[in-house]
C-alpha cells in the first residue's frame, strides 16, 4: 500500500506552505520527515491525513486518488507531539476508542486492545486514567490507540520530542519493531538528524516547504544531493568552506590544501564549496585524517565519552566532534586533522559533484 | 556571588511523611563552589525541580539547610535572594523592545541608567541581539525569544547564581548547538555560578563542570562528565548517562573473577570480594566493548547507523550487550566473539559499584 503526491501544493493566501512536491512513499519501513520547526512536516502530515486540503495537486492511495476523501473514510492514524488522550476516560477505554468509532464487536475490541497494550507495555495500567500516568506512559497510550485500529496509514509527528531522553530511546528503538508485520505506511516527523538516522528506512530532507531529497536514509546521510540537504541532515551542523580547485589540488587557505585524488582529477579547475561532517575533523591523526588545520579553541564540550571542539579558523567558526576526552585551553591555538576522503564538493549551483 | 551549601535537605509534600516514598527528596548534601558550572541531571519525577525549588526560595525545604556562603537563606523569601532563572520557555514581553526586555531586571531593581544601558549593550553583544536591539520582541522566533531570556537571565553581574530550568528543551537542534556552546562562553565570561538543570545528558555534560545525578529523590553520584562515564557509581548512572547506556549482566564470581554466561570476564583489577547474598552485575560501557578474535561468544541482533558510528546489538547468553563499531569499519554478520575493555568493566553490588 503505497502513498503518492503528485504535484501537490499548499497555500495559505499569501503564503505558500509547500510547494509542488511529488513524493511516492513506501510500505517498508518508516518514511521521515526531516525538518526543522517549520519546514513544513506537519502541513505535509495533514494533507496526507486529508485533514487539509491540497492547493492543487492529487493524492493518491493504494491506486486510488484520495485527494477529495475525508480523513473519516481513510483509515489513517495519526499520534502528535502533545499526547492527547481522554482524561476522563481509562487507558482501556482511551485506546478503545477508534474501535468503538468503527462498530467493532465488544469481545474483539477487548482482544485488540489486550494484545496493543501488551505489546506496548501498557497490561498493568489499562485500568487508570491518562492523568495518573507519566508522560512516556501518556505517550504510550495515544500510540496504542494509533495501532489497534489496523490504520492503513499512521502519521507520527513528532511523537517522541515531549518525552526523558531515556524514555526516547527506549520507545524509538522499539517503534519500528511494532510497525515490522503490519502492512502499514507509516510516516515520521522528527527534527533531529540523529533519531532518523536511527530510526532508518526512507527519509525526506525538507526545507521551507520542499523536499530537498527523498531516499534510504543512511544512503542520502552519505550522498547529500545539495548543500541545503546536508545543512538539514546534519547534527551538530556540518562545516562549510569555499575552497578552489587547481590542477591536482584544492586548497581552502594558503596554508590548507590537499590532493585531489582520482575520483575528482575529473572536476574542472574553479572554486567548490567543501562540506565536512564534525566527525570528519579530528583532534589527532589516523589512516585518513590527515590534513592538519589550524584554529583557535572557541568552546569545548567534553561529554565523558566524546568531545566537542568549537574553534576559530578564518573569518569561520568550526565544530570538530570526537569520541574520547580531547581536552583543549579555551583560547590557545589547536591542531586539528581533516579526513579529506569523506568530504563533499558542490558545485557553483550548490549540488553534490563529488563525495 | 558565594559559594552554596545544601545541607541534609529533606522535603516532602506531603504533612507527616511516613514511610520512604513520601519524600520527594530523601536526602540531599551539595557543596557548590563560587563560579562553577553544575547540572542537575535525572529523570522526571527524580526530585530535580524540587531541589531548584528549595535553592530559588519557591519552597521551604521540610529538614536541612540552604547557605549563600555563610548566609543561611534556608527561611528568605526568592526576591531576598537574589538569584536570575530562565525557564523552560520563553518569559519576554511581546510589547517591549529587546532591549527593554534586557532591562527589565535591572531597572527593577533601581539600577543607574547608564550602568543599565552599559549592561544592556554588553550582553546584547555576548549573545549577537546587537542588530535588533530596538525592535520589538513579538516578531522574533523561539529561540530568539529564548536567547533573550538567556540574556535576562545573565544581565545582572551581582547574582548569587543564574539558575537553567531545561532551557534548550523548545529549541530545534541545530539552533541547541548555537545556544548551548554561547552558554558555555557565556559562563567562561561572565563567571557566576550557574546551574543547569535537565533531563537531557547530552547538554548536562557539556555544560557543566560538574554533574549531579539524581534518581527517586536523592543524589546517586556527583562527579565530572569524565568520572560518570568512566566510573559510573550506580548501575542507575551508568544506565542514564550515554546513549545507549552502559550494558549491565548479571554475573556470578569464582575466585573473584565474574563470570557471565559461564565465561570469566577479567577486570582490571584484583579478585573482586562481594557482601554474601548481594545481587552482582557486571558494567560495561558500549564504547568499551570490541569485536575480538577470542572472547565472549555472542549473536549479532541489529546493526543500527547512527553516521559516525553503528550500534550494534548482540545477545550473550540470554542478554543484550551493545557496542559501539566506528563509521568504516567492518561488521560480523551472525556469531562473533567480543572482549570487554578490563580498565572500564565493573562490578556492582545491589546497584552500587564494588570494583
Amino acid at each position: 500500500m503505497s502513498l503518492e503526491l503528485k504535484s501537490v501544493s499548499k497555500r495559505v493566501g499569501a503564503e505558500t506552505h509547500i510547494h509542488a512536491t511529488d513524493l511516492t512513499l513506501k510500505d517498508d519501513g518508516f518514511n521521515i520527515l526531516l525538518g526543522t520547526t517549520l519546514s513544513g512536516k506537519t502541513t505535509l502530515m495533514q494533507l496526507m491525513a486529508g485533514l487539509e486540503r491540497p492547493t492543487s495537486g492529487e493524492i493518491w492511495f493504494d491506486g486510488k486518488n484520495v485527494t477529495r476523501v475525508p480523513t473519516q473514510k481513510r483509515n489513517v492514524s495519526m499520534v502528535h507531539q502533545q499526547f492527547i488522550n481522554y482524561p476522563n476516560l481509562s487507558v482501556f477505554e482511551n485506546i478503545a476508542s477508534p474501535l468503538k468509532v468503527a462498530g467493532v464487536a465488544r469481545d474483539e475490541i477487548a482482544k485488540r486492545v489486550d494484545r496493543v497494550a501488551e505489546l506496548l507495555k501498557l497490561g498493568p495500567l489499562l485500568k487508570r486514567r491518562p492523568g495518573a500516568l507519566s508522560g512516556g506512559q501518556q505517550q504510550r497510550t495515544a500510540l496504542a490507540r494509533a495501532l489497534v485500529k489496523d490504520a492503513d496509514l499512521i502519521l507520527l509527528d513528532e511523537p517522541l520530542a515531549n518525552l526523558d531522553f531515556k524514555l526516547r530511546e527506549e520507545l524509538r528503538d522499539e517503534l519500528p519493531r511494532l510497525f515490522a508485520d503490519r502492512s502499514c505506511t507509516v510516516v515520521y516527523a522528527t527534527t533531529e538528524p540523529s533519531e532518523a538516522l536511527l530510526l532508518g528506512g526512507h527519509t525526506a530532507t525538507l526545507h521551507e516547504g520542499r523536499i530537498t531529497q527523498f531516499g534510504e536514509t543512511g544512503k542520502i546521510y552519505r550522498h547529500p544531493a545539495d548543500l541545503l540537504s546536508a545543512k538539514v541532515f546534519s547534527d551538530p551542523p556540518i562545516n562549510t568552506a569555499e575552497v578552489v580547485k587547481a590542477g591536482d589540488r584544492f586548497s581552502l587557505s594558503q596554508e590548507v590544501s590537499w590532493p585531489a585524488g582520482p575520483k575528482l582529477a575529473g572536476l574542472a579547475d574553479g572554486p567548490y564549496t567543501v562540506g565536512i561532517r564534525p566527525h570528519h575533523i579530528l583532534p589527532s591523526p589516523n589512516d585518513t585524517a590527515r590534513i592538519p588545520i589550524r584554529g583557535k579553541v572557541l568552546v569545548t564540550e567534553l561529554s565523558g565519552s566524546e568531545s566537542v571542539i568549537h574553534f576559530a579558523m578564518g573569518k569561520a567558526t568550526w565544530v570538530s566532534q570526537s569520541h574520547g576526552i580531547h581536552a583543549f585551553e579555551i583560547g590557545a591555538e589547536a591542531e586539528l586533522f581533516m579526513d579529506a576522503e569523506r568530504f563533499f564538493y558542490f558545485g557553483a549551483d550548490e549540488s553534490l559533484v563529488a563525495a | 556571588m558565594s559559594e552554596i551549601v545544601l545541607k541534609d535537605l529533606r522535603h516532602s509534600y506531603v504533612p507527616a511523611p511516613k514511610d520512604d516514598a513520601d519524600w520527594a527528596l530523601k536526602q540531599v548534601d551539595v557543596r557548590w563552589s563560587d563560579g562553577g558550572a553544575y547540572a542537575l541531571l535525572g529523570p522526571s519525577g527524580c526530585g530535580k525541580t524540587t531541589l531548584l525549588n528549595i535553592i530559588s526560595g519557591l519552597l521551604t525545604p521540610t529538614e536541612g539547610q540552604v547557605f549563600f556562603g555563610t548566609r543561611d537563606v534556608t527561611h528568605e523569601p526568592p526576591e531576598q535572594r537574589n538569584i536570575a532563572q530562565v525557564f523552560q520557555f520563553p518569559v519576554v514581553y511581546d510589547t517591549m523592545t529587546v532591549y527593554d526586555n534586557l532591562a527589565f531586571p535591572l531597572r527593577n531593581r533601581g539600577v543607574p541608567a547608564a550602568d543599565v544601558d552599559a549592561q544592556v549593550r554588553q550582553i546584547a553583544e555576548m549573545l549577537d541581539l546587537e542588530d535588533g536591539l530596538f525592535k520589538r520582541a513579538a516578531g522574533l522566533t523561539a529561540d530568539g525569544k529564548q536567547k533573550i531570556s538567556l540574556g535576562r537571565g545573565l544581565v545582572r553581574s551581582d547574582v548569587n547564581v543564574i539558575m537553567f530550568d531545561e532551557p534548550l528543551t523548545v529549541i530545534d537542534p541545530h539552533l541547541k548547538w548555537q545556544l548551548r556552546s554561547k552558554l558555555k562562553e557565556l559562563h567562561h565570561e561572565v563567571g557566576s555560578t550557574m546551574i543547569y538543570v535537565t533531563h537531557d545528558q547530552t547538554e548536562a555534560l557539556t555544560f557543566a563542570d560538574q554533574v549531579v545525578v539524581m534518581y527517586e529523590g536523592t543524589v546517586v553520584q556527583i562527579g565530572t562528565p569524565v568520572e560518570l562515564f568512566e566510573r559510573p557509581k550506580h548501575t542507575f548512572v551508568g544506565h542514564f548517562i550515554g546513549s545507549p547506556g552502559m550494558n549491565v549482566l548479571p554475573c556470578q564470581l569464582e575466585g573473584g573473577v565474574p563470570q557471565v554466561g559461564g565465561q570469566p570476564v577479567p577486570l582490571g583489577n584484583g579478585p573482586v570480594e562481594a557482601p554474601a547474598g548481594a545481587r552482582l552485575e557486571l558494567g560495561v560501557r558500549p564504547e568499551f566493548v570490541t569485536f575480538a578474535d577470542e572472547g565472549l561468544p555472542v549473536q549479532v541482533v541489529k546493526v543500527s547507523d547512527a553516521g559516525r558510528h553503528s550500534i550494534v546489538e548482540t545477545r550473550l547468553a540470554g542478554n543484550r550487550v551493545m557496542l559501539l563499531v566506528r563509521e568504516g569499519e567492518s561488521l560480523p554478520s551472525e556469531s562473533a566473539r567480543l572482549s570487554f575493555d578490563p580498565a572500564h568493566t565493573q562490578v556492582y553490588a545491589d546497584g552500587w559499584m564494588i570494583a
